[in-house]
């Protein structure tokens, strides 16, 4: 198995999508609950699989374009079929997934097998019938976004208007409609003209859940614009500036790198957002600009291990984070498989771990504890035994129930609220 | 109130031992002076253009399409399973033709011709 690059529930939860470092998908399904099998509910199987994107080659660059799937959006359910926008660092592509369950038999000029029948052997008329068949899930390319990002895409999100959607790469933002591919509309230019003048990249972009003009993006240097469609075509100037004001005694050459905003994701409720860094999660009211209303640690002891991690180059990880269905609680993914879930009322954190050794299936996950100080208490991991290969960067919570999906490497966990 | 969220307890931990030394460095400035102390030549910048430039042009560079495509064969002719060494060896019963040889120990798909 390959390297998960992305986790996605779609608008049910009934379905996640999984991308690849190869350039698959994975698509798996909750399994309806019976009478006969109380316990497989909640499980979730595979689905549908199939190759999202190949590997290219940019001729003007001499540059591979790799394959890897960088986001998946599930477009909300309007027929039978099911919708996704994946993509990879250039281009788009509109996925249609659908069910066959009934196939026609009884042509008139091809047998079963599809053979040819001999002329003479058509001796009658006869109207096909539709037999039903073994359940078969295709995916076929509905459209193909391409040719719009010079530089590297990084986001996608879908509007609440369910006909346009977003996709960003380092330096700009486009617009598209769902249905037209040869042409997107551009958004937020935040190349200089002097490129030895750039400052900072953008790094993650979505749109308000709720209100289809506005929507945010993240840089590089820890700030979130908030642009309004409705007040110019180019949204290069924002309609809100986040930031916080940074204690200039403490910074160091460090500071904007860890400051670097990896993921950024509204709240269902669309009050709040929520920025993920390198050390910490961040709550912003979207009526406050200057601060965050809340700051969550990840982990604060790799502070003091910057220096090894910026040698090892874990310092530029990008992590994501999400919330729960009713915004209570956000997650995001740390190192050596651990994830972190912070309960926002409650004022309580856990520390989780998704690694094979430590948790059979159906059992309860033990609360996972890293010790800082010299002290080490049984159970308890150092920081210099944390393994940083380990690395949880993409994570996902079922939009209505308490079950999540944790990528660890090249393999996926799926976690539930135990049920008495 | 808006609370600042939860605070585990090692940070916390943390924090005091750091008060308690009274004038202790902080953690970020203690690892910058020992990355400053390795690498004496980097650059003041670190958010600045070189590094996002860097940023910006992330993949691997070929120096064409041959060269690309050279490569993509020869990861795929790793993966292959390789049939017994014997089978190329060519000694002295004839001249030898391209076909004969053996072939040419895949090297790193890196490729050397690209800067």
């Amino acid at each position: 198995a390959d390297i998960i690059s992305t986790v996605e529930f779609n608008c049910s939860g009934d379905l996640l999508a999984t991308g690849d470092k190869g350039g698959r998908v994975v698509i798996f399904q909750r399994e309806q609950e019976t009478k006969s099998r109380p316990l497989s509910r909640g499980e979730y199987n595979v689905y549908s699989t199939f190759q999202s994107h190949e590997p290219e080659f940019d001729y003007l660059k001499s540059l591979e374009i790799e394959e890897k799937i960088n986001k998946i959006r599930w477009l909300p359910q309007q027929n039978a079929a099911h919708f996704l926008l994946s993509t990879n660092d250039k281009t788009i592509k509109l996925w249609k997934i659908s069910e066959r369950d009934k196939r026609a038999e009884g042509y008139n000029l091809k047998d079963e097998d599809g053979r040819l029948r001999e002329p003479f052997r058509v001796t009658e008329l006869r109207v096909p019938t539709l037999k039903p068949m073994d359940l078969m899930v295709e995916a076929s390319p509905r459209r193909t976004f391409a040719n719009a990002h010079t530089y590297h895409i990084n986001s996608i999100s879908v509007n609440s208007d369910y006909a346009t959607y977003l996709s960003a790469d380092d330096l700009r933002i486009n617009l598209w409609h769902l249905e037209v591919t040869n042409r997107s509309f551009n958004i937020v230019d935040i190349k200089p003209a002097n490129m030895e003048e750039l400052t900072e990249v953008i790094t993650a972009a979505e749109f308000h859940p709720h209100e289809c003009n506005t929507f945010v993006y993240s840089s590089s240097k820890g700030t979130i614009r908030l642009c309004d469609m409705r007040s110019a075509a180019l949204c290069d100037r924002h309609s809100k500036f986040f930031e916080e004001p940074e204690d200039p005694s403490s910074r160091s050459f460090f500071s904007e790198i860890i400051s670097s905003i990896s993921d950024v994701k509204f709240s269902h409720s669309g009050r709040y957002m929520m920025t993920r860094d390198y050390l910490s999660v961040k709550v912003w009211d979207l009526n406050m600009e200057n601060r965050p209303v809340e700051t969550y640690q990840v982990h604060e002891y790799l502070r003091s291990k910057l220096c090894s991690l910026y040698e090892n180059d874990c310092i530029f990880d990008k992590f994501e984070c999400c919330w729960n269905g009713p915004d209570s609680t956000i997650m995001t993914g740390s190192y050596n498989n651990f994830f972190r879930t912070f309960e926002r009322n409650a004022h309580r954190d856990t520390t989780l771990e998704a690694s094979r050794e430590s948790s059979k299936p159906r059992a309860i996950l033990k609360p996972r504890k890293v010790c800082t100080t010299g002290k080490r208490k049984k159970d308890e991991i150092t920081v210099d035994s944390l393994d940083f290969n380990k690395k949880i960067l993409h994570t996902a919570w079922h939009p209505s129930e308490n079950i999540i999906a944790v990528a660890a490497t090249n393999n996926l966990y799926l976690f539930q609220e135990k049920v008495n | 109130p808006l609370g600042t969220g939860a605070f585990t307890e090692e940070t916390g931990q943390e924090k005091q031992d750091a008060q308690e030394k009274g004038r202790a460095v902080p953690p970020e400035r203690a690892e910058e002076a020992k990355l400053k102390a390795k690498y004496p030549n980097l650059g003041q910048k670190p958010g600045g253009s070189d590094f996002l430039m860097k940023r910006l042009q992330k993949g691997q560079k070929y120096f064409d399409s041959g060269d690309y495509n050279m490569a993509k064969a020869k990861m795929k002719n790793k993966q292959l399973p390789s049939a017994g060494p014997d089978k190329n060896l060519v000694t002295g019963d004839h001249i030898p033709t391209p076909q004969d040889l053996p072939q040419r120990k895949s090297s790193l798909v890196t490729s050397k011709l690209a800067g």
